[in-house]
């Protein structure tokens, strides 16, 4: 027996985090040469509000890349959802209920759409979720032209703008919400059966999972998380947006944050820890050129680079490993 | 009083199954009982893994009846098979490498407590369960991908058993393994028997059926030729039961002595991964056949001379100057041309025409601009030289029968004028016609002086084609014979029962 087989399970610390810390290290130092301060109450504020949005949406995402899909529709599903609870409340705090059941049933349609052309009609899950993508958008631009509806006030105080301390009430939605994956994931069959389904479909197929329903549920949950960062974007802006998940480039800002995060982008390994911290990465990143009053086009230019820096780490680990 | 005869657990009885017209299985009759290792030997291609599959629930069998734990069953699926108590051990293991034995061990029918994942249970589960099979070293929670071939194996067993497997199907287990671990493997199935366990055992090799097996059937072309108590036979039997059919179609005359010409290829020592010390000559104007078993060598030997996988230890030299062939473009500069056992994968472009496939290798290995129209001439005289049928030059070669594809390959490579060929499976999965086409071809090719390797799983193409032959083993040369030698030669150094003096 070798002593290799001896290594626990558990696999260390994401290296997400280690590039977090330094990131942040980093930053605050080149911040504070700038005569600037990184970690003062707006920054901080500013940052958690940007990681709670992309990380709802990037917590989703990580459900159906574990199981070896993907989901380019998330951007149009986030503005039609701050529509349809903008609209349903139209302004008035008894609506709220009601409107958010209503944004997330709509989302959870669609991932449902998205599930059953991936299994039943076994579209590729690129091409499916872009065409659904792209009706949507047909849909949005159609009938809007701008911002509709009115998100209930209470609503814009508490998710929108409340907090506790520094930490805004919708990071710490996020917090829950990524508690409840992690928890389905490692403690449910639905996740066991997702990452084997992600890992490979015939072992899974074998072994007895149903890998269209795993799969299908798992679209219907990314959808849905999907729409809740809808629901908080609404409350952020106190109104239906039409163009904000495109806009805040949701979809690919939301795979880059799960690939970041140590999820294999075939599926199968990987978890939504490191997912959130990648989100975490990107805001911080964000966080810190907007702080040195970095010209815009350059920051795209430094978060590809991360993008592809990481993903370039990863494979090399992959390939030590299958060396190993 | 003697106990009667316990009552089988699988009988299978009159069991046939085709494909696309070609029956592979015909009336075949087998019977395992409870404890019993029943091993299933035959070459290559004579049904076993066929036979199997329709055990394990892959298949339906067009015809006979599957009768198991005393009912007649007919399995949808691998998964009502593993339902009903049969497991399946293959040797492309079916583990996910990035989770946990545990995990693995119940995927698909996790302990569950209160709606939730019961991992205490799960992981106590799968180490009382390693235990029971003498596996007390392996940790349930170790993620298997950094577990040894051995222990993987352990853990499908140990998956297999977690279904309350009665019967467990092993194809070729041994075939992945060490030396060391095959002993290992042999008191785990001595473990699995003293369970109760029946055990369908199919293998190659012939040592591990003697030592494990109580009884063995012999397959051959889709038909049970015997089954014998293992105490009631030899080796030479079995292998005598293995093969022998008479070489009933046509060859090419083989070469004239004064035909064979100088070493043109000259390996000693060579070796990589997956060969070791081969020492091996290759004379100009001789087909030299290159026999064994699947995995044993042959393919990797072509893949090492023509550089997709290159020998790392050892000398190479080709018209006695030494080389490296690092990679299939330095072979091809060096007039080697490698014809591929896996046609549809890696020998033609499917979607391209049948022009620019026979253009490949020439637009690849000379500039671009060279004579171009010279070359397209040249090409297409080829083509026309091996009489490829049915088509234009212009028609995509996915609509070409297998052995018009074949031929469009072979002109790819004559188009490069190569002093030296490796074929691998030439013939495979093509009509009769077009296979002699091909025989002649490669006949006429070593006459005009090429130095010829053809690899074939076929035994009377590789003993009707061949001067001579030499037979894998595990990485090595396991012999040689000349030409005229018989099935039974070729199959004894294959599998290894042959005196080593053959050589």
């Amino acid at each position: 027996m070798s002593a290799l087989s001896l290594l626990p399970a558990r696999r260390p610390v994401p290296g997400v985090f280690v590039a977090l810390t330094l990131a942040l290290a980093i930053g605050w130092l080149v911040v504070l040469l700038d005569g600037g301060q990184l970690f003062n109450q707006s920054t901080t504020v500013s940052l958690l509000h940007v990681a709670a949005g992309l990380g709802l949406v990037a917590v989703g995402q990580t459900l159906v890349i574990l199981g070896g899909s993907l989901d380019l529709s998330v951007a149009y599903v986030i503005s039609l959802s701050t529509l349809v609870a903008a609209e349903t409340m139209n302004g008035s705090d008894g609506a709220i209920l009601p409107a958010i059941g209503l944004a997330l049933a709509v989302s959870a349609g669609i991932g449902l759409f998205n599930g059953l052309l991936v299994t039943k009609l076994r579209v590729n899950a690129f091409i499916a979720t872009l065409g659904v993508g792209l009706l949507l958008k047909g849909y949005l631009d159609n009938g809007y032209d701008g911002p509709a509806g009115t998100t209930a006030p209470s609503l814009v105080q508490s998710l929108g703008y409340q907090r506790v301390g520094p930490v805004p009430v919708s990071f710490l939605l996020l917090v829950a919400v990524t508690a409840a994956v992690w928890f389905a994931l490692t403690r449910t069959r639905f996740g066991h059966h997702l990452v084997a389904v992600g890992g490979d479909p015939e072992v899974a197929r074998l072994s007895g999972v149903r890998n269209d329903r795993v799969l299908v549920t798992a679209h219907v949950l990314c959808s849905m998380c999907a729409g809740l960062a809808g629901i908080y974007l609404a409350s952020r802006l106190g109104s239906g947006a039409p163009r904000v998940g495109t806009e805040g480039l949701y979809d690919l800002e939301s795979i880059a944050a799960v690939v970041i995060g140590g999820t294999a982008l075939a599926g199968g390994r990987g978890g939504v820890i490191g997912t959130v911290g990648g989100v975490l990465l990107l805001a911080s990143i964000d966080a810190i050129f907007n702080q040195l009053e970095v010209d815009a086009f350059f920051k795209q230019v430094i978060r590809g680079a991360i993008i592809i820096a990481a993903v370039a780490v990863y494979a090399r680990r992959a390939m030590r490993k299958a060396a190993a | 009083m003697s106990d009667p005869p316990p009552a089988p657990l699988l009988t299978l009885r009159g069991i046939g199954k085709s494909f696309l017209g070609v029956r592979v299985l015909d009336g075949v009759d087998l019977e395992v009982a409870p404890g019993e290792v029943h091993a299933v030997v035959g070459e290559n291609g004579a049904g076993k893994s066929t036979l199997m599959k329709i055990v394990s629930g892959g298949y339906a069998p067009d015809g006979g009846t599957v009768e198991f734990a005393g009912a007649s069953r007919t399995f949808r699926g691998p998964r009502d098979a593993q339902r009903a108590g049969i497991g399946i051990i293959h040797q492309e293991f079916n583990l996910l490498p990035e989770r946990t034995v545990a995990e693995n061990v119940y995927l698909g029918h996790e302990p569950v407590r209160r709606g939730l994942v019961d991992r205490r249970a799960m992981l106590d589960r799968t180490t009382r369960l390693l235990a029971s099979i003498g596996e007390t070293t392996l940790p349930a929670d170790a993620r298997v991908g950094q577990l040894g071939v051995a222990q993987q194996q352990v853990v499908e067993i140990a998956k297999a058993l977690a279904l309350d497997a009665r019967l467990l199907i092993m194809d070729e287990p041994t075939a992945a393994l060490a030396d060391h671990e095959v002993e290992l493997l042999y008191g785990l199935v001595r473990r699995l028997q003293e369970r109760g366990i029946g055990l369908l055992y199919v293998s190659h090799r012939l040592a591990e059926v003697f030592d494990l097996s109580g009884r063995i059937t012999v397959l051959k072309d889709g038909r049970r030729v015997t089954t014998v108590d293992t105490t009631d036979t030899t080796a030479d039997e079995l292998v005598r039961h293995m093969v022998g059919r008479e070489l009933s179609s046509y060859y090419p005359d083989r070469a004239a002595p004064e035909d064979r010409g100088p070493v043109r290829l000259n390996l000693r020592d060579a070796g990589n991964q997956k060969l070791r010390d081969v020492n091996l000559q290759l004379r100009a104007g001789e087909v030299l056949g290159i026999g064994g078993l699947q995995g044993s060598g042959r393919s990797a030997l072509a893949r090492a001379i023509f550089g997709v996988s290159p020998f790392t230890t050892g000398d190479v030299t080709l018209d006695d100057r030494p080389v490296r062939l690092r990679s299939p473009r330095t072979a091809m500069r060096a007039g080697i041309a490698y014809v591929t056992e896996d046609r549809k994968g890696e020998g033609i472009v499917a979607r391209q025409s049948v022009l620019d496939n026979a253009l490949l290798a020439s637009r690849a290995v000379f500039a671009v601009r060279s004579g171009r129209t010279a070359r397209t001439a040249r090409v297409r005289e080829l083509l026309a030289a091996v009489e490829v049928r049915g088509a234009g030059d212009d028609q995509e070669i996915r609509f070409l029968s297998g052995g018009n594809q074949q031929k469009v390959v072979l002109a790819r490579w004559l188009a490069l004028d190569p002093r030296i060929l490796l074929f691998d499976e030439p013939t495979r999965g093509i009509d009769v016609g077009a296979k002699s086409a091909i025989h002649d071809l490669v006949r006429r090719l070593a006459r005009e002086g090429a130095a010829v390797l053809m690899i074939s799983s076929d035994l009377p193409e590789l003993l009707g084609m061949s001067d001579r032959i030499v037979v894998m083993r595990d990485g090595r040369v396991a012999g040689e014979l000349p030409a005229g030698a018989t099935e039974e030669e070729v199959v004894a150094l294959a599998v290894g029962t042959a005196r080593e003096a053959a050589q």
